[in-house]
């Protein structure tokens, strides 16, 4: 951007703007990782939830600053601050709906977003970092939306927290310090609260910004992965570029528009007319203040926690539950060396790896269903079975992948009428 | 130390264990046989004004709504603040004041075994047909300190504050019931009016409904605002949406 090749004088603002640039290089950061990253160009429906996720941590970040600047993180004074916001701050409601349908809004993407890394084989070689980046965002998040969910001080808050700091105690030995150590108290108390709202406001989302960056680092270091699993690094044009890649922006900046869009009317949808979601959003409980001495009548975490639960439940052996519902959580970061396959795509596996992703799928499904029922035994064999088929997608994996007769895959990737 | 933070842990834990049974019991003890819908509608002004009354003259005696500002009724409600002193604020509260109640709370769970809860939230937490249902169903219980029982919340503490708008009902079971056999057979197949109220029974569904409706409106006092909002922002979200798809078409038309 040297004076010397522009015909005409430039204007005050960007000389300002060539000013920073050649102290600061940011052009040359967009170029990077925005005008000249080239994406491959069939991305498909599923290749939406990434920006989504970005969007709804954005959403989540700028209502909670606003939440924090009326919600008072005491026993005494947190649900009658969150009410305070509810009625007397000015659009409080609206700001508390966003960041309460916000945080399941954000599993909902984030698991649609892992389920597209599972069926498109995005966590294989050479995307193994990108992924366990990814990783360390869940359990970041699972962390975020626990601390988040005592904050407003309900009595689902108050037992959740009860029923699931309690969960260490199970670890033998350290068990009950431990719990004592996270609780800084013999019980959930306002010290609990206060520490979770400092570990909500700004430790955990600190480290959400920062691993978030390092997965959109690493993904742009080695390319974007595509629903044909095929590298478009390898067919390169004349001008360097991958044939089969266009530039993010403005190609997908203004595709991912179009999907956000589409997103925000859904989400919207739910804030201006079901908010509370039926009870899974924001639970019925927890419109009662926390009240130590009365249980709800039934303790279920939100509907997102609950296929972890359901693990939890089926165990007999508490420590045994704990420990599963530990690994079941874990398990996805060793998928890059789990899976055998040479193939990536669904497109190209063959039918014993699609019959194990569907049972994957479905009992992910299933056993959230059950971590939000009464247990009855029927149920609880239930929660057995699909414990068995969610670790067996796992353990098996080393196996079926190799076995599976998966198909030739395209040297390029397939798009609308002009397939390669 | 130990001890107690032991004990913590297996309340803990008991408690996640015996949740199932306790939510089966609740289930099998019929009451969701006796929750009727309540009908209400939060549009209706007229409705939340009668149950702005009633809810004062009646509940508040006992129950608080702390979240609730008398000058938020006035506005909500189209009352003038005047009309609010005048026939809603009976304690020389100012306008801005929440409706809180003069009953010591810790006097009261000494009175009545359990202190009457604020009921701000009550129709957020366990629903409105709830609410209209147990207002409904107190009946004769000589075994009860109260003289009643309720069929929706067995063994409540609350008295049967409407008896005078009511009367007193009693509950009829399907066969004889049988005391020896601690009545577990009998079947709940409806109320009869033993002793009328000042209401005839549809003035007192209104009534209840009204109350209900006001609890409905206190809980979530932004809901018709909130719809309101929710249709102008899905109509905005549909204009960007056709000039955003357009946009991308336009620059897509290069991908090929």
């Amino acid at each position: 951007m040297s004076a010397t090749m522009q015909p005409v004088r430039r204007g005050r603002l960007a000389q300002i703007a060539d000013w920073a640039d050649e102290r600061l290089g940011y052009s040359r950061f967009i170029k990077a990782h925005a005008t000249e990253y080239y994406a491959p160009k069939n991305f498909n429906f599923w290749y939406y939830f990434g920006s989504l996720a970005l969007l709804v941590l954005v959403i989540q970040i700028v209502t909670g600053i606003f939440l924090t600047m009326n919600y008072k993180p005491s026993a005494e004074d947190a649900f009658a601050s969150v009410e305070y916001i509810m009625r007397d701050v000015e659009w409080g409601w609206l700001i508390r709906y966003m960041h309460s349908t916000g945080a399941s809004a954000f599993f909902v993407v984030v698991y649609l977003h892992m389920f597209r890394g599972l069926m498109y084989g995005s966590y294989k070689n050479p995307r193994e970092l990108v992924w366990i980046f990814g990783m360390l965002i869940y359990l970041c998040l699972m962390a975020e939306a626990f601390f988040g969910y005592l904050l407003p001080w309900g009595n689902m808050s108050y037992w959740g927290a009860q029923v699931i700091v309690s969960l260490f105690g199970a670890i033998p030995g350290i068990g009950e310090s431990l719990v004592e150590w996270i609780r800084g108290d013999y019980y959930i108390s306002d010290i609990t609260l206060n520490r979770f709202f400092a570990l909500h406001v700004i430790a955990l989302p600190l480290a959400l910004v920062f691993l978030v960056i390092a997965h959109i680092l690493a993904l742009h270091e080695v390319g974007s992965n595509n629903p044909d699993g095929v590298e478009i690094k390898k067919v390169k044009g004349p001008d360097g570029h991958p044939v089969d890649g266009i530039p993010f922006h403005p190609y997908y900046t203004v595709k991912d528009l179009v999907g956000a869009i589409v997103f925000l009317a859904l989400f919207a949808s739910v804030i201006f007319f079901a908010p509370e979601m039926g009870g899974y959003f924001l639970e019925h409980a927890n419109f009662q203040p926390a009240n130590p001495l009365q249980t709800p009548e039934n303790i279920a975490p939100v509907w997102y926690f609950t296929p972890y639960y359901a693990i939890l439940r089926a165990v007999p052996n508490k420590l045994l539950g704990v420990v599963l519902m530990g690994l079941a959580v874990i398990s996805f970061v060793f998928l890059p060396w789990l899976d055998k396959s040479k193939v990536k795509s669904i497109r190209y596996r063959g039918w014993i790896f699609k019959t194990f992703l569907f049972a994957f799928a479905l009992s992910f499904i299933a056993l959230g269903y059950l971590g939000l029922q009464h247990v009855t035994p029927a149920y609880t064999w239930a929660a057995r079975f699909f414990t068995v088929v969610y670790f067996a997608f796992f353990l098996l994996m080393p196996w079926y992948t190799r076995i599976d007769p998966t198909k030739p895959v395209p040297d390029r990737v397939t798009y609308g009428s002009s397939a390669h | 130390m130990r001890t107690n933070n032991n004990v913590i842990r297996k309340i803990a834990l008991a408690l996640a264990l015996s949740l199932g049974g306790a939510g089966l019991a609740w289930a099998s003890s019929g009451s969701s046989d006796v929750i009727q819908p309540a009908n209400n509608d939060v549009a209706n002004t007229a409705s939340l004004q009668r149950g702005a009354r009633n809810f004062v003259n009646y509940c508040m005696g006992c129950h608080s709504a702390r979240y609730v500002r008398y000058s938020r009724l006035a506005a909500d409600l189209g009352l003038t603040e005047a009309q609010v002193i005048e026939n809603l604020m009976f304690s020389g509260d100012a306008i801005h004041d929440t409706m809180q109640v003069a009953l010591p709370q810790a006097a009261a769970a000494r009175w009545f075994g359990t202190a009457p809860p604020d009921l701000t939230l009550m129709a957020r937490a366990k629903g409105t047909d709830y609410i209209y249902s147990f207002l409904k169903s107190f009946y004769l219980d000589p075994k009860r300190p109260t003289g009643v029982n309720n069929l929706v919340l067995p063994n409540t503490s609350m008295p049967h504050v409407l008896w005078e708008l009511q009367g007193y009902q009693a509950a009829v079971y399907d066969g004889e019931s049988d005391p020896a056999h601690n009545a577990v057979h009998k079947k709940f197949t409806g109320f009869k009016l033993v002793e009328p109220g000042t209401l005839t029974p549809q003035q007192f569904d209104q009534f209840v409904r009204d109350t209900v409706n006001f609890l409905d409106y206190i809980g979530e006092p932004m809901q018709l605002e909130r719809r309101n909002l929710g249709f102008r922002v899905l109509g905005f979200l549909l204009v960007f949406f056709l000039f955003a798809f357009l946009l991308k078409k336009e620059y897509w038309k290069d991908v090929k």
